[in-house]
């Protein structure tokens, strides 16, 4: 097991390598010229001193190989030093936004908070919803209860987020007035008074991503224990005489969860990535919604980097998710 | 002994004429109530948005300013925006685009899908690398990427193409080569299965060449797995172009998509919701009816559940 984690672990570098190649190629080809924006007094010889002092004068590899030192190098220990104080990266150049010519890491770390309290939280809840309703539709399979549960998952994935979300606040927040449209980031939390306006404000977004969420998981669930209520050792456990409550909870369950886990495992990157659109309708401002404004505004250090950071949890929650497998199911050995 | 017997009775069922499987198929659908109604669905919005024109023939880009903001009237059964355009005549101009892209979107995933998945389950030696090319696509992150390359691209498509046709272009291969993986590995693992069977060890026997091996005996039979892969394909075509035009990175605002025209209402939400109730009905509606007609066709599909 643990060789083949540090294989797969191995075998990620290659990858993460492949994809940062293709965001900076991709930046770095495409049409368009940062200095294109700048006013047009400015003398040519100046415009160009402002090109190369944005290291656009060096040849491609150069300028992916500098890149990809500071990104990777530079920027872990800048952020190192913040969090204990230390000077490992004193003299090393940071990646620096081009809209507020601030540090990007730093943006992102203000932003992070958001977007984990808000995305986060709805992955929990719509986790913690799918999976009883995953088991019971499954017990009860053609029920009433299971056939409503297929309609609200289709719906759920069907329906997209930027409808869900707006035809949310058009009922609750236009038309009912119970809760706020927009999210308030610089609310701070302080009484009991203040703690109900959060709740207030995170219940839309929050509701609108649960429901996307518990759709496919709950699905997931139910297909596997349909697959496990059929097999012989449940019959085995029912034929000893054990509670009903026991074989569906203790033996159909945990051999159900194992593929449930690593499908739950693989959808966390997608909180980060996926939840752009919610934060945009409710104008949380999160890492989606600073993606959004940097692709806007042109700032090609920023959307980078928050395109690699994306990819790099993809690559480690499917690290996790394949590792999971291995370690929960003892028929699948990798060695 | 020598004269032609008489026809044979088709009342008997050995000399009925062999029945065609995909009858089975359709009759395996039928009896998918969410499928039927789904196709049904489908079939009355894509008439609609090709067939309305024909009928309701004001111009979408119509501009009539005194009319602006107008609730739903004789005149205009859903209602006009803020420059006094038409919204039914809008809404069917914007279906017939999202629908367009949806289908082209999908019929390019699928080509680029099938394609790799073949090559990979065939020809040993191709694999290796083509699957690890796929686990690569597979851990970009595709929403942002996607925005990355509209942002990037969309001004020299438009200067080279026209402001639409440049755009569609866009949005279309930027869809089709972030959506083939799925049905690349489906594929692929199914051409695995196939290779080992008699048919094609016969096939090779006699010395078929690999092109025609793979046209005539292997593609026939991944066709229902690309089938249902291809309406999936269309709901998740529809949903990112919509989710691009919400985030105003698609279409140009005087060329209305359903994505477009819900993000042009948010604006306006607070004063006339319906505005953007309407957009959106009509993407979820579609979606879900392709989405249901996918399950429908795979069970139908599926020979272990046909005729239960």
């Amino acid at each position: 097991m643990f060789t083949y984690t540090v294989r797969r672990l191995l075998l990620a570098i290659p990858t993460l390598l492949f994809i940062s190649l293709i965001i900076f190629l991709l930046l770095d080809l495409a049409p368009g010229d940062p200095t294109a924006q700048l006013p047009l007094t400015i003398p040519p010889e100046v415009r160009e001193k402002i090109r190369e002092s944005l290291g656009l004068g060096q040849p491609v590899y150069v300028r992916y190989l500098l890149w990809l030192k500071q990104f990777l190098v530079a920027e872990p220990l800048h952020v190192f030093d913040t969090m204990f104080g230390t000077g490992f990266a004193d003299g090393m150049q940071r990646v620096i936004s081009w809209q507020t010519r601030s540090p990007v890491a730093d943006i992102i770390a203000q932003r992070m908070p958001q977007t984990l309290w808000v995305v986060g939280l709805s992955y929990v809840i719509g986790t913690l919803i799918a999976l009883p309703i995953g088991i019971i539709s499954a017990y009860r399979q053609y029920s009433w209860f299971d056939q409503i549960g297929a309609l609200v998952s289709m719906i759920g994935y069907s329906v997209p987020t930027f409808f869900t979300g707006v035809l949310l606040i058009v009922v609750f927040a236009v038309n009912l007035g119970w809760f706020p449209s927009i999210y308030d980031t610089t609310h701070v939390v302080d009484s009991w008074d203040a703690f109900v306006f959060q709740v207030r404000q995170m219940a839309m977004p929050v509701f609108v991503l649960a429901l996307y969420n518990a759709a496919q998981i709950s699905r997931f669930m139910r297909a596997s224990m349909l697959d496990n209520l059929a097999q012989d050792y449940v019959r085995t456990a029912r034929a000893k005489g054990m509670s009903e409550k026991v074989v569906v909870l203790l033996h159909v369950l945990r051999n159900s969860m194992i593929p449930v886990v690593t499908v739950i495992a693989l959808g966390v990157p997608t909180i980060f990535g996926g939840a752009i659109i919610t934060e945009q309708v409710f104008k949380v401002n999160g890492l989606g919604q600073l993606l959004i404004t940097a692709i806007y505004a042109n700032d090609i250090p920023m959307v980078q980097t928050l395109t690699f950071i994306f990819a790099v949890l993809i690559v480690l929650f499917n690290l996790i998710a394949d590792v999971l497998y291995g370690m929960l199911d003892p028929r699948i050995r990798y060695d | 002994m020598t004269e032609p017997t008489a026809a044979a009775p088709l009342s008997d069922p050995a000399n009925r004429p062999p029945r065609n499987q995909w009858w089975d198929v359709l009759d395996q659908f039928r009896t998918h109530r969410g499928a039927l109604i789904g196709a049904i669905v489908f079939i009355v919005m894509v008439a609609t948005v090709l067939l309305g024109p024909w009928v309701w023939s004001i111009d979408p880009t119509y501009i009539d300013i005194r009319a602006r903001n107008q609730g739903p009237t004789f005149a205009h059964p859903l209602g006009t925006d803020q420059l006094g355009r038409d919204m039914l005549a809008r809404m069917m101009a914007g279906g017939k685009v999202s629908i367009a892209v949806g289908f082209t979107a999908m019929l390019l995933s699928l080509f680029l899908g099938t394609l790799i998945g073949l090559l990979a389950g065939y020809f040993k030696n191709l694999d290796g690398p083509l699957m690890r090319f796929t686990d690569l696509f597979l851990a970009l992150p595709l929403l942002p990427l996607l925005l990355v390359m509209v942002m990037l691209f969309r001004e020299a498509l438009s200067a080279r193409f026209g402001p639409e046709t440049g755009v569609f272009i866009l949005i279309v291969v930027a869809i089709g080569i972030t959506s083939w993986m799925q049905t690349a590995r489906i594929v692929r693992g199914d051409v695995l299965a196939l290779k080992e069977r008699e048919f094609v060890l016969a096939a090779r026997s006699i010395g078929t060449p690999s092109r025609r091996m793979i046209l005539r005996h292997i593609l026939p039979n991944v066709m229902s797995p690309v089938m249902v892969s291809a309406t999936l394909g269309i709901a998740n075509a529809i949903i990112t172009e919509s989710a691009l035009s919400f985030l105003g990175l698609g279409f140009p605002p005087d060329f209305p998509t359903w994505g477009r025209l819900l993000f042009d209402a948010v604006d306006y939400l607070q004063q006339y919701p319906s505005r953007v109730i309407w957009p959106g009905l009509a993407i979820s509606l579609t979606v879900l009816s392709v989405n249901y007609m996918g399950d429908g066709l795979r069970d139908a599909l599926d020979p272990r559940i046909r005729g239960r």
